[in-house]
C-alpha cells in the first residue's frame, strides 16, 4: 500500500463517520470485537423495532429479546441469544470485511435524476433526494477496491436502507463498471447483495440493468476471474434473478430471505400456505440452490480462504 | 408494410392502460401462431433434461425462409384447458432451462435465434422457488449475452419483468405497437407504490411505467416498433403474423452478414448502454465490452 493510503479517508466513511472522524473501515486479520462500534450507525437506519428506543436498545427480530445495541453490535450485529443475523449498514459491512484503511471507493459520483419523470404519491426525484440525504450517497450500492485479508478484491456492497436496495441504472452501471474494471486488472469480484429487486420508478430501464450486469459477469467468466456472490437479507426479485445468483460460488448469511417472487405474491397466486422457513437461506441450501451458508463471524475468513483457492497470486497488489 | 391511417388513429388515441388491455387481448396471435404462420418444418424440442417439460415455453428448430433457426417463445394458451396446461405463459425454472438448452444448441450449430415474448412474468410459486427461478432466469441472461449467433426478440403481448427478459437479451428487440413491456404489471406497481390497486391507480401506474412500444423505443430499450393491423393484432391475426414476419426477415438478413464475435459485441454494447443517457455525471465506460 502506498503512503497516501493512510492520509486519505475512504470515501464512504468520510461522509458518514460523524462522531468518529478517525473511523476507517476494516480491522486486521480478524474482525475486531469492537468492529461495528468504529462506524456509528444512524438511528434511522437501524433494523430495530420502532417501539424500542433505537439508540440504546435493539430488539432481535428472531427471538424478540431486547438487548443493548452496543453489545449486539460488538457481536457483529448477531443476536447473542439466538444467533439471528440483523442487517448491517454498508459502513458496518465494510468495517468487518475489509482490511483497515484499504477501501477505495470507485464510481461514487454516478447518479440519475428521474428518467421517466415518474410520480406516484411523491415524485421519484424527491424519494431519491430523501434517500441521498439519509445515506450520504447517490444510490443503493457502493463499489470499490479493497483488501480482504491482504487480497486485493473488487468489492460491492448494496445498501438496503436506500430505497430497499433497489436496482436502477446507477446500481447496474456501477456494478458493470466494477466488473469490467476487475476484469481489466484481473481482480476477483465479491458482491454483498441486499435488495428488494428492480427499482420500479425507473421502469424497463431498471429491468435492463439485470441484462447489463449479467453480460459483464459473462465477460468476467470468460476471463476466468472468480466472482463470489454473498446473499444477505433480503435478496429478491431482479437482483436474485441476475447477478446475485450468478456467483462462481453463491454464499448466504444464515436466515437471509432469498427468492424471486415476494411472499405475498406467491400466497395470493397459489392460495397455498407457504412451508415453514420458505425462501430462507436454509431452505435454498436444502434445495440445492446455494453453495454454503456462512455465519457472519466466519465470512471474512471464508472469503479469504476461497479467494486464496480461486484467485491465488493476487495478494500484495495495490488497491490504487 | 405500413398500417392504414385508420389504424394509426385508433392506436394513437389509446391511453397506456388501454394499450395494456390490448396487449392482453386473448385473440392476439401467440407464439405457436407465429411459428405456424412463419416457420417451415418446425420440430418442437421438449423438456429441460433436469426436471420437466414446461409448456409455458415452446422451443424448437425450423426454417424462416431459407434460414434454419432456433425458436423459443412463451405460449399463454387459448382454451381454458390449454391455458392451465401452459400455466398462462408463466414459466417455471424448467421452462427457462429448456430455452437455455436451445440457446446453447443454436450457438454451437450457428443457428440464429428468434424469441417471442408473451408473459405476465415468471411463475411465482413454491415449486418455482424451490427449483431456483432466480437462478434459471439469471443463467439465461448470461447465456443470451454470450452467444455468437444473431438473436431477434419479439414482444408480441405482455412482456413482464424478468420472465420476459429471460428471452429478451437480443441484438434486435422488436415490439408490436400494442404490446407492453415492463418491470412490473401496472396492478403490481399500483399495489406497491400507491398501496391501492383500484382501476384509477392502475391506470396511473400504467402511464408512469412508460411501458408502450413508442416509449420504450424512445428510451432505447427496444429497437423497432412493428405495426399491427387496424384495431390491433387480434382483429386480423394473419396480417399481424405477416407484418411481424416481414420485420424478422429484414433483421435476420442484416444480422446474418455479421461475424460471430461482432454479433456478441454489438449485443453486449447495446445492453451495456441501457439507461446511461440518464446518468447525471461521468458517462464514460471503463473497459467497454471487448473481450
Amino acid at each position: 500500500m502506498r503512503e497516501e493510503a493512510n492520509s486519505e479517508q475512504p470515501r464512504t466513511t468520510a461522509k458518514l463517520a460523524r462522531p468518529a472522524p478517525g473511523a476507517a473501515p476494516g480491522s486486521a486479520r480478524q474482525p475486531s470485537p469492537d468492529a461495528l462500534n468504529e462506524t456509528p450507525s444512524a438511528p434511522d437506519r437501524g433494523n430495530v423495532g420502532q417501539d424500542v428506543q433505537a439508540d440504546i436498545w435493539v430488539k432481535c427480530p428472531g427471538c424478540k429479546e431486547i438487548a443493548f445495541r452496543k453489545e449486539v453490535e460488538r457481536n457483529l450485529n448477531v443476536c447473542l441469544k439466538c444467533g439471528y443475523h440483523l442487517r448491517l449498514t454498508v459502513e458496518q459491512r465494510l468495517a468487518i470485511t475489509v482490511d483497515r484503511g484499504s477501501w477505495r471507493e470507485l464510481f461514487a459520483d454516478l447518479a440519475v435524476g428521474n428518467p421517466l419523470s415518474f410520480v406516484d404519491s411523491r415524485p421519484y426525484s424527491e424519494r431519491l433526494e430523501t434517500a441521498r440525504r439519509a445515506s450520504g450517497r447517490n444510490d443503493a450500492i457502493v463499489t470499490g477496491i479493497a483488501k480482504i485479508d491482504r487480497r486485493v478484491t473488487a468489492l460491492a456492497v448494496m445498501d438496503f436502507n436506500f430505497m430497499g436496495g433497489s436496482m436502477g441504472i446507477v446500481v447496474g452501471e456501477k456494478l458493470a463498471r466494477l466488473i469490467d474494471h476487475a476484469r481489466a486488472r484481473r481482480l476477483p469480484v465479491v458482491v454483498f447483495s441486499s435488495s428488494g429487486g428492480a427499482r420500479m420508478q425507473e421502469g424497463a430501464l431498471s429491468l435492463m440493468q439485470m441484462a447489463k450486469v449479467s453480460a459483464a459477469l459473462g465477460r468476467l467468466r470468460d476471463a476466468r476471474i472468480p466472482y463470489l456472490s454473498v446473499l444477505c437479507d433480503p435478496t429478491t426479485g431482479g437482483v436474485a434473478a441476475s447477478f446475485a445468483s450468478l456467483g462462481d460460488l453463491n454464499i448466504a448469511e444464515p436466515g437471509a430471505i432469498i427468492g424471486f417472487a415476494g411472499r405475498r405474491v406467491i400466497e395470493q397466486t397459489t392460495n397455498q400456505q407457504l412451508p415453514d422457513g420458505f425462501q430462507t437461506a436454509e431452505f435454498l441450501l436444502r434445495h440445492g440452490m446455494l453453495d454454503a451458508i456462512v455465519p457472519r463471524h466466519r465470512m471474512r475468513a471464508t472469503l479469504s480462504q476461497l479467494l486464496g483457492i480461486l484467485a491465488p497470486r493476487r495478494a500484495h497488489k495495490s488497491v490504487d | 408494410m405500413k398500417p392504414s391511417s385508420e389504424a394509426k388513429e385508433v392506436v394513437q388515441g389509446l391511453t397506456p392502460i388501454e394499450r395494456v388491455r390490448l396487449a392482453r387481448e386473448p385473440g392476439r396471435p401467440q407464439t405457436l401462431d407465429y411459428i405456424e404462420g412463419l416457420a417451415r418444418d418446425f420440430f418442437e424440442i421438449h423438456g429441460d433434461r433436469r426436471y420437466a417439460d414446461d409448456e409455458a415455453i415452446v422451443t424448437g428448430l425450423g426454417y424462416l425462409g431459407r434460414n434454419a433457426v432456433a425458436i423459443a417463445g412463451h405460449q399463454r394458451g387459448r382454451s381454458t384447458a390449454e391455458r392451465i396446461r401452459r400455466n398462462f405463459g408463466r414459466a417455471h425454472p424448467e421452462g427457462y432451462r429448456k430455452a437455455a438448452r436451445l440457446f446453447d444448441l443454436a450457438d454451437r450449430f450457428r443457428l440464429p435465434i428468434v424469441t417471442f415474448i408473451d408473459t405476465q412474468g415468471a411463475e411465482p410459486g413454491i415449486g418455482a422457488e424451490e427449483r431456483g427461478q432466480g437462478e434459471a432466469i439469471a443463467t439465461n441472461l448470461v447465456l443470451m449475452a454470450r452467444v455468437t449467433v444473431p438473436i431477434i426478440a419479439c414482444v408480441i403481448g405482455e412482456g413482464g419483468s424478468g420472465g420476459a427478459l429471460a428471452l429478451g437479451v437480443a441484438n434486435r428487440v422488436l415490439m408490436q405497437e400494442n404490446a407492453s413491456y415492463s418491470v412490473i404489471t401496472p396492478e403490481g406497481c399500483a399495489a406497491i407504490l400507491w398501496r391501492d390497486a383500484n382501476p384509477e391507480k392502475v391506470a396511473a401506474a400504467a402511464a408512469a411505467l412508460k411501458l408502450s412500444a413508442q416509449d420504450l423505443l424512445d428510451l432505447k430499450v427496444i429497437d423497432e416498433v412493428v405495426p399491427e393491423p387496424p384495431g390491433g393484432a387480434h382483429r386480423n391475426p394473419a396480417q399481424a403474423v405477416a407484418l411481424l414476419g416481414a420485420a424478422i426477415s429484414r433483421h435476420l438478413t442484416k444480422l446474418s452478414k455479421m461475424r460471430p464475435q461482432q454479433l456478441r459485441r454489438e449485443r453486449e454494447r447495446k445492453f451495456a448502454e441501457m439507461g446511461n443517457g440518464f446518468l447525471l455525471r461521468s458517462t464514460a465506460r471503463i473497459g467497454d465490452s471487448t473481450a
